[in-house]
């Protein structure tokens, strides 16, 4: 069964199409780079995937279940463009409230791991709020490790991350591949991506242009995949 | 069902603990409905014995002026950082996180009119104390309907630029069957008389708005917050 | 095709009308009563019908929008309730003329009129809403939200002031002062409404063509400034 299974998903604000006829299947395992220009719809096909918006047409299967189920939104784990952390409470009670909300045995051991692996376990009782940013987007990946999705959604991760947020996220996904987790990430940062990416989407205007696996051509030279697929 | 109740529990938690660390609603409140208290003074003459006609509906303007604030930072507290997003993805039903949410904005709105009510007792020599758990009951019930009401388009309006503006617009209308109900209700109770009889419709009404637009709530939640 | 409907009913009811008009004002008598105003009650009835039904119609036309995804109903729900809001101002306007002229107030806080008001104010809220919001799916959405909520609201409403009326009675706006209505009166009562019911429809086509139009405009806006 695939991972996630996209088909025909068109998405509709008023008469303007800012998703037309999306289809590809993920299988699981895989790490997929969602490259397109601004605009092309990136982030609202995550959004769609990650159920937070409904596609006008077509349908969104994560492991054979709709996106809206609460039994597939236990598997993924999404990270946004905002950290989704709570500035008034401290590292680990925003930890304890998410291990509880995805209904974790143990959260706060959960929570204690994840700041071990984060680099946090110092300042767990600090309100995020006094945080650094780089503390801040590393208690965000935290969180969205935290309860081991098998799906994972990123949606421009590697944006305004200082040095050690992003070798602690590489690492992490990179962790995640070889643990056979599905990453899907969408990024303008096309070499950090596709280093650890195994499969490339390009999305253009709302279409998909090209859907497959990493080509070496594409890790040389990145803008080959926009001149080959895209429109230049 | 059990686990439903739950994710009530924790999110009616973290409402409460978000707001009781920083207090900024609560503060701002309370200090709005004390200010109301004041200007209602020059307004009416508290001497007078047709003061009492008016109790009832003193106290509710000043509760659901108040309430206002505090339903109004209900989801808007989840705009920052995106953490609506992160809720609405997470596997709590729509509907736990509206009921969790209500839960906290009705224990916080109690607390203020409570205060307001003593407040009120103490400016306008009012003795609330001779039907205290009735009066308790209608405060609880029609501040249900406040909260249910408000809930729900607090979560509506929150990405709206007009957010501040549109909420009480929306909310006010739709609130007036039980404000008239639970006007009517506290005016009897804070002049003696107590619930029986006549007024009990005025229960009926309130129990019955409560209810109808509890579920109406529930069934939407899910349309308002996933777009 | 919809254009020769738009026209045929636009005929049929400038046509209704000026019958009408013609038989309220020469053809019958004056009220024993009331004196010339009673005519006014050709009018103002029939607003009010047409009025609540298009509220329920409206949130019949959101509750489809909400299944379907597709914005003609909601164009269509939109269409109804600006509508029915003028009716219902309809309404409004020449119950205040005619209390003026028999009560000399120009509002009094019959039940009829109160919640007819607050009806109003409710979908007031709504179209206020809409014009908050400017990408079409969101307001579709959410207004439609607001729209179920608003038509859940206005039986209540009604009920509610209906017995706050009764036992707290105000002056009535009635037309039968002196018993029913005589038969031809009220023939003619429901041939204006026929008449004001083909002009709510032209008026609802109409709204729905603009509509269609901006929706198109707005997506064409959308397309040329994302490049």
């Amino acid at each position: 069964m695939n991972a996630l299974e996209i088909t025909g998903v068109s998405k509709y604000y008023g008469d303007y199409p800012a998703l037309r006829d999306v289809g590809f299947a993920v299988e699981p395992g895989t790490t997929v780079a969602l490259l397109g220009r601004n605009g092309a719809g990136k982030t609202t096909l995550l959004r769609i995937i990650a159920g937070l918006s409904k596609p006008t047409e077509g349908t969104v299967k994560i492991h054979g279940s709709d996106t809206r189920l609460e039994i597939t939104r236990r598997k993924i784990g999404v990270l946004g463009h905002g950290i989704s952390l709570y500035d008034e409470l401290s590292a680990i009670e925003n930890l304890i409230l998410f291990g509880r909300l995805y209904d974790l045995e143990n959260p706060r051991k959960r929570a204690e791991e994840w700041l071990e692996r984060t680099g946090l376990a110092r300042v767990r009782d600090g309100l995020v709020r006094e945080f650094s940013r780089g503390m801040r987007q590393r208690l965000a990946v935290a969180r969205a490790f935290l309860h081991e999705p098998e799906v994972l959604l990123f949606d421009e991760p590697f944006t305004a991350l200082d040095d050690r947020a992003i070798a602690v996220l590489q690492t992490l996904l990179r962790d995640a591949h070889y643990a056979g987790r599905t990453i899907v990430m969408s990024t303008h940062q096309l070499r950090e991506a596709l280093e650890i990416a195994t499969h490339v989407t390009l999305i253009q205007r709302g279409r998909v242009a090209y859907a497959g696996v990493r080509q070496q051509e594409m890790v040389d030279d990145p803008g080959w995949l926009y001149r080959t697929y895209g429109e230049g | 069902m059990i686990r439903f109740l739950r994710q009530c529990y924790t999110i009616t938690a973290k409402d409460l603990r978000s707001e009781l660390r920083t207090k900024e609603a609560l503060n701002a409140s309370l200090a709005f409905s004390l200010v109301i208290l004041v200007l209602f003074s020059f307004a009416f003459d508290p001497s007078t014995d047709q003061f009492h006609d008016f109790s009832g509906g003193f106290l509710w303007l000043v509760f659901a002026f108040a309430g206002t604030l505090i339903l109004n930072r209900s989801f808007a507290r989840e705009l920052q950082n995106d953490c609506l997003d992160a809720l609405v993805a997470s596997p709590v039903p729509a509907a736990a996180l509206f009921l969790g949410k209500a839960v906290a904005n009705l224990l916080l709105l109690m607390a203020i009119e409570f205060v307001s009510l003593l407040a009120f007792a103490f400016f306008y020599q009012v003795n609330w104390t001779t039907h205290a758990p009735s009066l308790l009951l209608v405060m609880a019930l029609g501040t249900w309907a406040l909260t249910v009401i408000g809930t729900v388009f607090s979560a509506l309006t929150v990405n709206l630029r007009l957010r501040e503006l549109m909420l009480p617009t929306l909310v006010y209308p739709l609130l007036i069957p039980a404000l008239m109900a639970a006007i009517l209700l506290t005016t009897d109770l804070l002049s003696g008389t107590p619930l029986g009889g006549d007024n009990l419709i005025w229960v009926k009404l309130l129990v019955a708005f409560d209810v109808i637009f509890t579920a109406v709530a529930l069934a939407m939640m899910d349309t308002v917050l996933v777009g | 095709m919809r254009n020769k409907i738009l026209v045929g009913l636009a005929l049929v009811s400038a046509v209704l009308l000026t019958w009408n008009i013609y038989k309220i004002f020469l053809v019958m008598p004056d009220e024993l009563n009331q004196g010339a105003i009673w005519r006014i009650f050709y009018f103002h009835v029939p607003a009010a019908m047409l009025a609540m039904t298009g509220f329920g119609i409206g949130m019949g036309f959101s509750v489809a929008y909400l299944i379907t995804n597709n914005l003609r109903w909601d164009g269509i729900a939109e269409g109804v309730i600006e509508v029915s809001l003028v009716f219902a101002a309809v309404n409004l306007v020449t119950g205040s003329i005619w209390a003026r002229i028999i009560w000399g107030v120009w509002w009094a806080w019959d039940a009829r009129l109160t919640s007819m008001l607050v009806c109003w104010l409710i979908f007031a809220g709504y179209l206020m809403l809409r014009r908050a919001i400017e990408e079409p799916t969101q307001r579709a959405r959410l207004s439609a939200v607001v729209a179920i909520f608003g038509a859940v609201d206005v039986f209540i409403v009604w009920k509610s002031i209906e017995w706050f009326r009764t036992m707290h009675p105000g002056p009535v706006l009635s037309i039968r002062d002196g018993g029913g209505m005589a038969p031809g009166m009220e023939a003619l009562m429901y041939w204006n409404l026929l008449a004001l019911l083909c002009l709510a429809i032209v008026l609802v086509m109409v709204r729905m063509r603009q509509s269609g139009v901006a929706r198109e405009i707005d997506s064409l806006r959308r397309l040329a400034h994302s490049y």
